[in-house]
């Protein structure tokens, strides 16, 4: 997290290209998370069937599937945020930076792993204290309002904010919310940022802000996200990786998935001809 | 794991165990009360106590059958009065009224349901006990009944509320009128919960004392017909339990066990009729 | 979502093509009048309560005007009424009562909300539940069997010797009194606490505590920085319903609260409250005034209710109306 705070683009940004795929599988790529053999249930229902993948680092890595294909399940067990419902028990292993995840600690751990949530879920507090709630728990050293600023411009909404940093968060637009829940995400400096559909619950434009963003984003941090929008995996992302029924179909390169996908059901998916 | 991590989980730990023990310590209250009641008023309950008169001080013995009479018959006129009131304008709540109006009854149910019990009573003296000069079993039964109006009157209409409305189009489009809907489709869809609704209110009145202190008043022997002063359990419990003879204390004791029985299980059916039912609000 | 949405049919085209004599016909406008005199008939009462409440306190209002709420002698026979020594005695029992019940309550909502698994969480509020259905006169009883000589041996002695410095804990132990009232009403009103409370916890979003605990947060900080101020304004208004409650008391309090009118900065002092003065004295009330007088008492407590149950009413609405609304636009 020490790249420079850059300025913020806010029009007019060129159609994002994904990486050229010849990059992306020559070079040796760095995995930040690798997912073995997970089986998830909850209860007696089993909803992930032996998925295994890796996350490349400072990569934005899209899961599509028809709902019910267990996508935003698969996000939840990198964080464990699963265990906060009953009954949810996870087989397999998940690595972060070579570490075992469900041998460690869970608060400092999700500590290192951010969310954004489907709908916006700023906490009734000013947008100042939003963005400075992780650090103020963490009992960060660094000085909060630099932290808080830095966090804003990283989500592209220092400049509409600046001068009410005390104004509740809940005076915000959608958009400006969800950028506000990515900006008190970031603000404690994760190494991975889960986004599960972070713009199912916004307009077009505001849509394409956030897009825009998570491909800023990816110099500090990697990227998983959800999405039933196949558009916006395939702009945005540079892996993706498509769930049925709770089983890994496909996983690879963006536009290898969207060109010429390797299984007749991920062909299905994406051309519309599916569920 | 960092000490200041290590403090916050700790924290975190002790904070939740000890609203475990804040959650234990309150339903503990219930088992306490009743131990107590049944420890102490256990064994004064026997046949006496259901069929006696209760005997002049000194004596041992007697029972508290007046004020089990005049209870039952308080609560009989309470439920006579008090129920029709509440379960017909909640029929008109839910089904035939629509804003202003019903706004103002519901706003006027739920003052009525906040008036502190006390103050029920000085309204069911100044108009029913001060212009005839006497103190009535019929007193008793207006002031319990005004208090089981808002009760019936605001659950009755949310479970009418619960009835969903293809029911209500359904009868409507077999050509019913709107009453017949309500008497042959709405309220038997609901019925489960209006019984619900009118024991609860029941339960809730059946311990009511100080509404009855200066309405029914008390007595220590039968009370003819409705226009006389009446024993009442309550009232009995609160006058037994303050007086400086042990003999009384055990009826207190007693008297109050079989309350407090009564109540809890017309609460506990009230609530086994409701969760076999179909879905409805709780309220 | 109590107001006038899912009650379409009376007002919908069916009915309202139909002409008014064939509703007439059919019953339906009959029925329509019939269960409306049943609806005023409620309002009407409600009027009436208030009229003769205000109608039945003419005579000290005329005598004592405002002096009514500041003087304390409470004198049936030399005729002077002063009321404060009650109200102080209902304010002093009712503030007792919420420093025990609220944390005590909030903390069980918590556990019962936030912790326990689902099934142990609505086991638990049945018995609440079932505890706030016990009748006032039985919590008089165990309080005057079983909490006064409990606080006359063991409590305030206790009390006495760690914090006698303090002119709260000062005074020989009666075991009545205005602190052992307030642990009464405490136990009295905490099971409303509790279920009021557990309600509007349950109704915060789940997102608002995964987003706390996916920035780092502990179970323990995601509950109490982010839940319960989530939650804030319901769970005052659970307290105000409480208090309303507290204040409105009788039948425990006056059996334990030692019903001698002083004012006394001790809390282990014999005190009175308006709801007991009215239960001891109304049907001894020697003369007009002196009835008048408790009416007005009455009048009092009726207010105060009323001021507070609106209060919570609307900030319990607020709450769960922003739990479901919030983020839709």
């Amino acid at each position: 997290m020490h790249a420079s705070v850059r300025p913020v683009l806010s029009v007019n940004i060129p159609p994002i290209a994904t990486s050229p795929a010849a990059r992306e599988t020559s070079a040796a790529l760095s995995m930040r998370m690798t997912i073995s053999k997970v089986n998830f249930f909850y209860g007696s229902k089993q909803t992930l069937f032996d998925v295994s993948m890796g996350i490349a680092t400072n990569k934005v890595t899209s899961l599509i599937g028809p709902s019910g294909c267990g996508k935003s399940t698969l996000l939840r067990t990198l964080n464990r945020m699963y265990e906060i419902v009953r009954g949810a028990r996870l087989e397999g292993e998940i690595l972060l930076d070579g570490q075992n995840i469900l041998t460690q600690d869970v608060t400092s751990y999700r500590r290192r792993v951010g969310m954004v949530f489907q709908r916006p879920n700023p906490f009734p507090k000013s947008i100042f204290d939003n963005v400075a709630y992780g650090l103020r728990i963490n009992g960060s050293q660094a000085p909060i309002s630099e932290a808080v600023e830095k966090s804003l411009r990283h989500a592209a909404l220092w400049d509409e904010v600046k001068d009410h940093l005390h104004k509740s968060a809940y005076e915000l637009s959608g958009g400006q919310q969800q950028r506000l829940c990515i900006a008190r995400a970031l603000a404690v400096e994760p190494e991975v940022l889960l986004l599960d559909e972070p713009c199912s619950a916004l307009d077009p434009i505001s849509t394409a802000k956030i897009e825009e963003l998570l491909v800023q984003l990816k110099d500090f941090c990697t990227i998983v996200t959800v999405t039933h929008n196949m558009q916006q995996a395939a702009r945005i992302s540079d892996f993706t990786a498509f769930l049925l029924t709770g089983q890994l179909i496909e996983f690879s390169p963006t536009p290898q998935l969207f060109t010429t996908p390797g299984d007749p059901r991920t062909e299905a998916y994406i051309t519309g001809r599916f569920g | 794991m960092s000490p200041r991590l290590r403090w916050r989980k700790f924290v975190s730990g002790f904070m939740l165990t000890m609203t475990g023990v804040c959650a234990l310590v309150a339903v503990s209250v219930l088992f306490l009360i009743l131990g107590y009641l049944a420890v102490h008023g256990g064994a004064s309950i026997n046949w006496n106590f259901f069929t006696k008169l209760p005997v002049p001080v000194g004596e041992t013995g007697g029972g508290l059958a007046n004020a089990i009479l005049g209870s039952a018959k308080m609560l009989l006129l309470a439920t006579i009065f008090g129920v029709p009131i509440g379960f017909f304008g909640a029929i008109y709540l839910a089904e035939f009224s629509g804003g202003t109006t019903a706004f103002i009854v519901r706003y006027a149910a739920d003052l009525l349901n906040g008036v502190p019990s006390i103050v029920i009573g000085i309204f069911a003296y100044s108009l029913v006990v001060h212009p005839f000069k006497q103190y009535s079993t019929l007193a008793g039964g207006f002031a319990l009944g005004l208090m089981m109006i808002p009760i019936t009157l605001r659950s009755t209409e949310e479970f009418l509320r619960a009835v969903p409305n293809p029911l209500r189009e359904a009868a409507m489009a077999l050509g019913a009128s709107k009453w017949k809907t309500i008497a042959t489709v709405i309220v038997p869809a609901a019925y489960r919960g209006i019984l619900t609704a009118v024991l609860l209110a029941f339960a809730r009145v059946a311990g009511e004392t100080a509404p009855l202190l200066f309405t029914a008043l008390g007595n220590q022997f039968w009370s003819p017909g409705w226009t006389h002063p009446s024993a009442s359990l309550p009232v009995m419990i609160f006058t037994y339990a303050l007086a400086p003879y042990d003999d009384w204390h055990r009826q207190a004791w007693a008297a109050g066990l079989v309350l407090l029985v009564l109540i809890l299980v017309i609460n506990i059916v009230a609530r086994a009729i409701l969760s076999r039912g179909i879905a409805v609000p709780r309220s | 979502m109590a107001t006038t949405t899912n009650t379409v049919p009376s007002a919908g085209p069916v009915a309202g093509s139909r002409s008014f004599l064939s509703r007439l016909r059919q019953g339906d406008e009959i029925a329509r009048m019939i269960t409306f005199l049943f609806a005023a008939s409620v309002v009407l009462v409600t009027l009436l309560l208030v009229f003769e409440l205000w109608q039945g306190s003419v005579l000290p209002r005329h005598k004592f005007g405002f002096n009514f709420f500041r003087t304390s002698v409470w004198d049936p026979i030399f005729e002077q009424f002063g009321a404060l020594p009650f109200i102080y005695g209902t304010l002093v029992t009712a503030a007792v009562s919420l420093l025990i019940a609220v944390p005590l309550g909030i903390g069980a909502a918590i556990f019962l909300a936030e912790l326990a698994p689902a099934r142990v969480s609505d086991t638990l509020e049945f018995f609440i539940d079932l505890l706030a259905a016990v009748p006032s006169v039985i919590y008089g009883v165990l309080g005057i069997f079983i909490v006064v000589p409990l606080m006359r041996q063991y409590v305030q002695p206790a009390l006495k010797h760690s914090l006698g410095f303090l002119p709260l804990f000062q005074g020989p132990a009666y075991g009545v009194g205005f602190l052992t009232a307030g642990i009464v009403l405490a136990i009295m009103v905490i099971p409303y606490i509790i279920s009021v409370s557990r309600e509007v916890l349950l109704s915060v979003p789940r997102d608002q505590r995964e987003a706390a605990l996916s920035l780092g947060a502990t179970r323990w900080e995601s509950t109490w920085k982010v839940v319960v101020p989530f939650a804030r304004a319901g769970i005052f208004g659970s307290i105000f319903l409480a208090l309303a409650r507290a204040l409105g008391e009788t039948m425990a309090v006056t059996m334990v609260i030692g019903n001698t009118p002083v004012i006394s900065a001790s809390l282990f002092s014999p005190g009175y409250s308006i709801a007991a003065v009215i239960a001891n004295e109304f049907t001894e009330a020697t003369g007009d005034l002196h009835t008048e007088s408790l009416i007005e008492l009455g009048l009092v407590l009726f207010i105060l209710t009323f001021v507070l149950n609106g209060f919570a009413r609307l900030l319990i609405v607020a709450t769960s109306q922003r739990g479901s609304g919030r983020g839709q636009a």
